[in-house]
């Protein structure tokens, strides 16, 4: 019960990139809010209220808040796979429009018609919310294309799990990538098992970040455990793509606490094994213990924080439960547009 | 969140054990800390606490079997929360049902109208518009399909800067079939784009491009190879719009030959037609002359949705009349009556039309009186114009060179049957690829594909002639 006490050493050494007490202050509520939102709705699943597939990021939030907070917000393009609640919220997504796609109301993100996996921005530059393992990674590349086409200057950040890593396309996407030169970061969000089945049952060569190698892709792996190196990291191929010398790819070393979607037995790993994690390594504690450390932040208002970010999310919860279903003249809607 | 309810671990589940407490009553949590384990015989799962507080009571014991879902099982109250009504209230549940076997209250989560589901609304009906009349005195000029294919896409790439072409062979090469020829000379690198021999990356590479603008045509080398890529264009191109409720789509073509060439082997020899046609979100045209190719190529590409654009190998050397005019548009969705007749209607598409005009040109001359429509577009279909014929000839006959099971011919087979089914004199017939992969030897390759003596044959029987 207690995840209390994370090792802070980390912080002390000189070669950790180091966040100023506003950045800390940014990933820590982007990363509270992904939390407890994720919370709230494993919480609302089991109440019925949402259906079908719910795969929660909770562990992972460091890696898409250290990345999207080294982008530029509203102009670089992001896409993922089926674990993409904590996307949309770090990218400025309205959590109650999450919230309620999730129950599969009007008010969501998509009218209730796409559910967990399937949400999408045009004005916040995100692309989905994949269902299928993969695909989303030559989409990725696609959006790298348009704006290399257009000369735009941004960059397409697209991620994918240790799973999807072993798809076909995406060495397809590897491929033409590097050979076009196209501004996209491939971000490999490792959280050790594809559903129930470990990296190394899967993978015959586990240290993703080399799988570019025979593209002559650069990657490094990252602590995805801690916000500080994936910005860093981040920092780093975003600008190498964006000075327009092609792909990079980013292993970020994460970890699911949870299971692979809420129906899942997590019959396939130890319970030590997520303690440890939890206790040790938690992105958010992480943060929390330098703010406290350093004086950023007292108790009192990290629970102001708390409380702040606690209410987003019940106004989400209810909107999510309140809000009508979709009017049924809208299951023949948006299928085709008229011409 | 003063009640903590028995969760359901899946949409099915209806009741589970409670294996597991991990707190105990006075335990003050945290939002996040786990207060419960859960287990069906499938799965386990830990109950988190959302909100901090106090446990102020556990309402089943440990152990115990059979817990309905939404059961309340704890109460947790907040530091600003009051000992108040919601204790009353779950302490009476837990002191009138110890077990915790209590009928789900869920009556508050449930939205009434999921209980009652309501009729489905009708689906819109779609509108074709018919062909433009021509300028008078406008000048036709003979060309094959294949120069009408080139011509629409370097007009459409001259009008929008958007507008790109991507494939194997599409540009050094000039294109396997020649379809893109000189359109790298004219176009440049950058919007004639040379793809390596991967169709799924390349497919799904030009869906991402169209979802962020761009109007990328995809050729395909032949639609055997697009196989590869069909999940990207059903799952990812068709589907985006309705999966986004309206806010990303991918204005598209995928297009390329389609359908049984020479002496290729099955696995080089097929009709993708129905395939397609099958799905909600994709535009599927398929012509035959080479004023619809032009035309159809030059809305397809213009149209803001997804298009499958079904070419076919053979057809590509036919000559045909095109309008020499600035901009030829052709509606999609809009069938063409082909000629006018009152004894039956013979209903193809694509390579169909060339072995149901011959028939007709025969069953003419014996004094048949045909209406041969070319349906053009597959999806949307124009069923309006097939089933006004055949109000008036009673009589249907299909013709494609696809598989008989699931086709084209079966599709309309159905409508026919649902819309006009008093207005029949005799069964509708199909005629159709044989039930086979296209086997190679020139013999039994010729067995395997429809032929005019079968349309014939089948118009015969339908009029009951024979």
């Amino acid at each position: 019960m207690a995840r209390k006490a994370v090792a802070t050493q980390a912080s002390t050494q000189s070669n950790i990139p180091q966040f100023t007490p506003e950045q800390d202050l940014e990933a820590y509520r982007e990363m509270l809010l992904i939390r407890r939102f994720e919370e709230k709705a494993g919480q609302m699943y089991g109440m019925g209220l949402i259906g079908g597939f719910c795969h929660l990021y909770i562990g992972q939030e460091a890696v898409v808040t250290g990345v999207t907070m080294a982008s530029e917000k509203g102009k670089d393009a992001q896409i993922t796979g089926y674990r993409d609640h904590g996307h949309m919220l770090v990218m400025g997504l309205d959590p109650k429009g999450v919230m309620a796609e999730l129950t599969g109301r009007q008010g969501g993100l998509s009218k209730g018609k796409g559910g967990s996996m399937h949400m999408f921005s045009n004005e916040h530059r995100f692309y989905g919310g994949n269902g299928i393992v993969g695909a989303q990674v030559s989409l990725g590349a696609g959006l790298a294309f348009a704006a290399k086409y257009r000369g735009d200057n941004s960059v397409s950040l697209a991620y994918f799990g240790d799973g999807a890593a072993n798809q076909g396309q995406v060495y397809e996407s590897f491929n033409m990538a590097k050979l076009w030169k196209l501004p996209v970061v491939f971000i490999i969000e490792n959280n050790k098992y594809a559903m129930g089945t470990s990296i190394e049952r899967a993978a015959a060569t586990t240290d993703f970040s080399k799988r570019g190698a025979s593209f002559d892709i650069p990657g490094e792996q990252v602590d995805g455990m801690d916000v500080r190196m994936v910005y860093d990291a981040a920092q780093r191929a975003i600008e190498y793509a964006r000075s327009g010398q092609g792909p990079y790819i980013l292993e970020m070393l994460t970890y699911r606490y949870r299971g692979h979607s809420m129906s899942d037995p997590a019959k396939y790993r130890t319970k030590d094994e997520v303690t440890k994690y939890r206790q040790e390594r938690d992105p958010i504690e992480q943060v929390k213990a330098r703010l406290l450390e350093n004086g950023v932040q007292t108790e009192e208002q990290l629970k102001a924080i708390e409380n702040e970010i606690r209410a987003i999310v019940t106004e989400a919860a209810d909107f999510a439960t309140n809000d009508k279903e979709p009017d049924p003249a809208e299951l023949w809607t948006d299928i085709t547009i008229s011409a | 969140m003063p009640q903590i309810l028995m969760p359901a671990l899946s949409p099915t589940m209806e009741e589970g054990k409670l294996s597991k407490w991990l707190v105990k009553v006075g335990d003050t949590v945290s939002p996040g800390d786990v207060l419960a384990e859960i287990e069906t015989d499938k799965a386990t799962m830990e109950v988190e606490a959302v909100d901090g507080g106090t446990v102020q009571s556990l309402m089943i014991e440990e152990g115990t079997e059979g817990v309905k879902v939404n059961t309340p099982i704890a109460l947790v109250l907040g530091e600003d929360e009051e000992l108040g009504e919601a204790k009353q209230s779950a302490a009476q549940t837990t002191s009138s049902d110890p077990q915790g076997q209590s009928p789900v209250a869920d009556a508050a989560t449930v939205p009434a109208e999921a209980k009652a589901a309501p009729a489905a609304a009708e689906a819109p009906k779609f509108a074709a518009q018919n062909d433009p009349d021509l300028p008078e005195g406008v000048e036709m000029v003979e060309m094959t399909v294949r120069q009408a294919l080139n011509e629409a896409m370097a007009e459409e790439l001259r009008r929008d800067k958007d507008v790109f072409i991507m494939g194997e062979e599409v540009a050094q090469y000039q294109g396997a079939y020649k379809i893109t020829q000189n359109l790298l000379e004219e176009f440049g690198p950058e919007r004639v784009v040379d793809t390596p021999i991967t169709e799924h990356g390349f497919a799904g590479l030009a869906v991402g491009a169209a979802f962020a603008g761009l109007k990328p045509i995809v050729e395909f080398m032949t639609w055997n190879f697009a196989m590869q890529a069909i999940d990207q264009i059903i799952n990812s191109a068709a589907k985006q719009l309705y999966m986004s409720g309206g806010q990303v789509t991918a204005p598209m073509v995928f297009r390329g030959p389609n359908g049984p060439a020479a002496r290729v082997g099955a696995q080089h020899s097929q009709d993708f037609s129905a395939w397609y046609s099958h799905v909600p979100g994709l535009t599927v045209i398929a012509p035959y002359s080479a004023a619809d190719a032009k035309g159809l190529l030059k809305s397809a590409i213009r149209s803001p949705n997804p298009v499958v654009f079904l070419e076919n190998e053979i057809l590509y050397g036919s000559t045909g009349l095109v309008p020499k005019m600035d901009d030829f548009l052709l509606p999609i969705g809009k069938a063409r009556i082909a000629r006018k007749g009152a004894d039956v209607t013979i209903v193809s598409f694509s390579m169909g039309m060339r072995y149901a005009t011959q028939a007709t040109e025969i069953l003419v001359n014996a004094g048949v009186d045909v209406e041969l429509i070319d349906l053009r577009t597959l999806r949307p279909m124009d069923s309006d114009t097939v089933i006004e014929s055949v109000k008036k000839t009673s009589r249907l006959v299909t013709v494609e060179e696809g598989w008989p099971q699931g086709g084209i011919g079966a599709e309309l087979s159905a409508r026919v049957m649902e819309q006009a089914f008093d207005y029949l004199d005799a069964p509708v017939m199909r005629v159709t690829g044989k039930d086979v992969p296209m086997p190679y030897a020139a013999n039994l390759e010729k067995l395997a594909l429809p032929n005019v003596d079968e349309v014939v044959a089948a118009v015969n029987a339908v009029t009951y002639r024979s």
